[in-house]
């Protein structure tokens, strides 16, 4: 395994700093506790905290600023941040209305912002994102785990926040975009925790993980390698079995259309995936009213992309449409 | 072996050499049916423990308890920090609350006690229970067995026999398990077939206490 380190220890500082740094105009870095705030705090509205594991950038820092979050906790790599981060983020970006934070479902990431919300002095609510409809949801399991839709509630409320929305207004959206929201991905190969510096999973050259996460832990089922219009046809029943079952689109419903890349495959790829699945999308009557195709939500090294369709409505594409400018996302300003 | 704090100090120092000398098995498992980083979060932990040995062995009990706990808390992340940080608070709390002056014929008993508060505060958070595939297949089972021989006024070295062996048992049963709690559970059947990285290194630390406990 070949990759740009130093020591293996200093790779998660080094990159906060260097990405700080690049983005000095919009963001800062605070270490011990690492959490990442806009550069200017905001007033008057609810301050949004997310965060996570490392290895997925650009979420969440890059996408701390106007029209999005106020700060992100970034954890070890492929893990959950800490209790103390989340609680000096919120120290240094709470106003006057509240902190809500946007977490992923997963068992780490909820039971440490669980702690932090316990032990947290303001008010707060908590919006847990869970649009991989790769994981079945059972009462036996955690759920559906959150994955690349979350940069799609993180848009939408950041949005509404920046209108000085309440709490609970802002964390009825977020569930609400949650809800309209599914995704499904797929791995060409493993990635590289690089302190392991070994590929989490096996994988060869014939096979795909279908419905793989973004910590390359295992999906639906280890498949075939096939044509790449044959893995997009898959991925989009998958979604479309899922929101059907749960929301029951109109014919011309009209939707948001997110390619996110893993890490290692090319944006050439993604527009290819991208061109199928809005031929399969649009041939199931939908409208594809926004897109979005790039490397939004990796998984380190790991070739492979993931599809995601929102169900628009008037105020999520308000929402979605609203001015942002951070490091990662950028329209209208 | 009433729960002194340079016990407490002593079995920290064990634990973690403990898990560096099971580096390999841990990691293979993670790698399995996880997603690779069990071992380097615990190691994080069982390290910055060790570390502050120093500092812990002034403390009363509880006390040293509860800054294990905090310590785990911001140091380990995942869901194996809120978990064993919940442990150890749990540990905490109750050697706070219980004021039972250890003796002779006690003193195991208070330490079961002791444990199986800790595995509870620790059920409590990860909403988990026996035969998920955790932790817990682990720890439960080995808690049970030393409330049992230590009610049974059994030997150090009994106890710690049987209690090694429980937890030996524990973590084998997560084998044949489907993984419905954590990152495996996305695996479902496919999980069927490994030990669980969590159950191992808790089955890892165990031993390395029963064996300061009672050399074997």
């Amino acid at each position: 395994m070949k990759k740009f380190t130093n020591k293996i220890d200093d790779l998660l500082v080094e990159s906060l700093s260097g990405f700080a740094t690049a983005h000095a105009n919009l963001v800062q870095l605070h270490l011990e506790p690492n959490f990442i705030v806009r550069k200017t705090k905001a007033n008057h509205k609810v301050a949004l905290i997310s965060g996570g594991g490392s290895g997925h950038e650009p979420l969440h820092a890059g996408f701390v600023g106007k029209g999005m979050l106020d700060a992100a906790c970034p954890g070890q790599v492929f893990t959950s941040p800490t209790p103390d981060q989340m609680l000096a983020a919120a120290e240094a970006t709470h106003a006057d209305k509240g902190i809500l934070f946007i977490v992923k479902n997963y068992a780490g990431d909820v039971m440490n912002f669980e702690m932090a919300a316990e032990m947290l002095p303001f008010e707060h609510a908590t919006v847990l994102t869970s649009d991989d409809c790769a994981v079945i949801n059972s009462t036996y399991t955690t759920g559906r785990r959150g994955v690349a839709g979350t940069m799609i509630v993180e848009k939408c409320v950041g949005s509404l926040a920046e209108t000085g929305a309440s709490l609970q207004a802002c964390k009825a959206l977020g569930d609400k975009v949650n809800a309209h929201t599914a995704s499904i991905g797929v791995a060409l190969s493993s990635c590289t925790v690089p302190a392991a510096g070994r590929p989490t999973f096996d994988i060869s050259d014939a096979e795909i993980e279908m419905g793989v996460g973004i910590h390359g832990e295992p999906g639906r089922r280890r498949e075939a390698m096939r044509a790449a219009d044959a893995i997009v046809q898959d991925m989009v029943d998958a979604i479309l079995a899922d929101l059907n079952a749960r929301l029951k689109p109109q014919k011309n419903q009209e939707i948001l259309l997110l390619v996110n890349g893993l890490g290692a495959t090319p944006l050439m790829e993604l527009y290819l995936i991208y061109n199928t699945a809005a031929k399969l999308l649009k041939a199931q009557g939908l409208q594809i009213a926004r897109s979005l195709v790039g490397n939004y939500t990796t998984a380190i090294d790991m070739a492979g992309a993931s599809i995601t369709v929102c169900l628009l409505d008037d105020e999520i594409k308000q929402h979605w449409d609203s001015a942002v400018h951070t490091p990662a996302l950028r329209w209208g300003i | 072996m009433s729960l002194q704090t340079s016990l407490i100090c002593e079995a920290a120092i064990a634990i973690h050499k403990a898990i560096l000398a099971h580096e390999a098995d841990i990691e293979s498992l993670d790698r399995a049916i996880g997603d690779g980083d069990h071992y380097i979060n615990v190691k994080r932990g069982t390290e910055a423990i060790a570390s502050m040995v120093g500092e812990l062995k002034h403390l009363p009990p509880d006390e040293a308890l509860n800054k294990i706990g905090a310590k785990l808390l911001s140091t380990i992340g995942g869901a194996a920090g809120p978990l064993f940080a919940s442990f150890f608070m749990g540990m905490g709390k109750y050697t706070k609350e219980h004021h039972e002056k250890p003796n002779e014929l006690n003193h195991h008993l208070i330490a079961a006690a002791t444990f199986a508060y800790g595995v509870q505060s620790m059920m409590m958070r990860g909403k988990a229970k026996v035969g998920e595939k955790t932790m817990l297949d682990v720890l439960v089972p080995a808690s049970t067995t030393f409330t049992t021989a230590a009610s049974q006024n059994k030997p150090i070295a009994d106890i710690c026999r049987a209690v090694k062996n429980a937890a030996d048992k524990g973590l084998e049963y997560t084998r044949d398990l489907i993984a419905t709690k954590g990152r495996a559970a996305g695996l479902g059947e496919r999980s069927i077939g490994h030990l669980d990285p969590g159950a191992k290194s808790c089955q890892v630390m165990i031993q390395a206490v029963c064996d300061l406990l009672h050399k074997p």
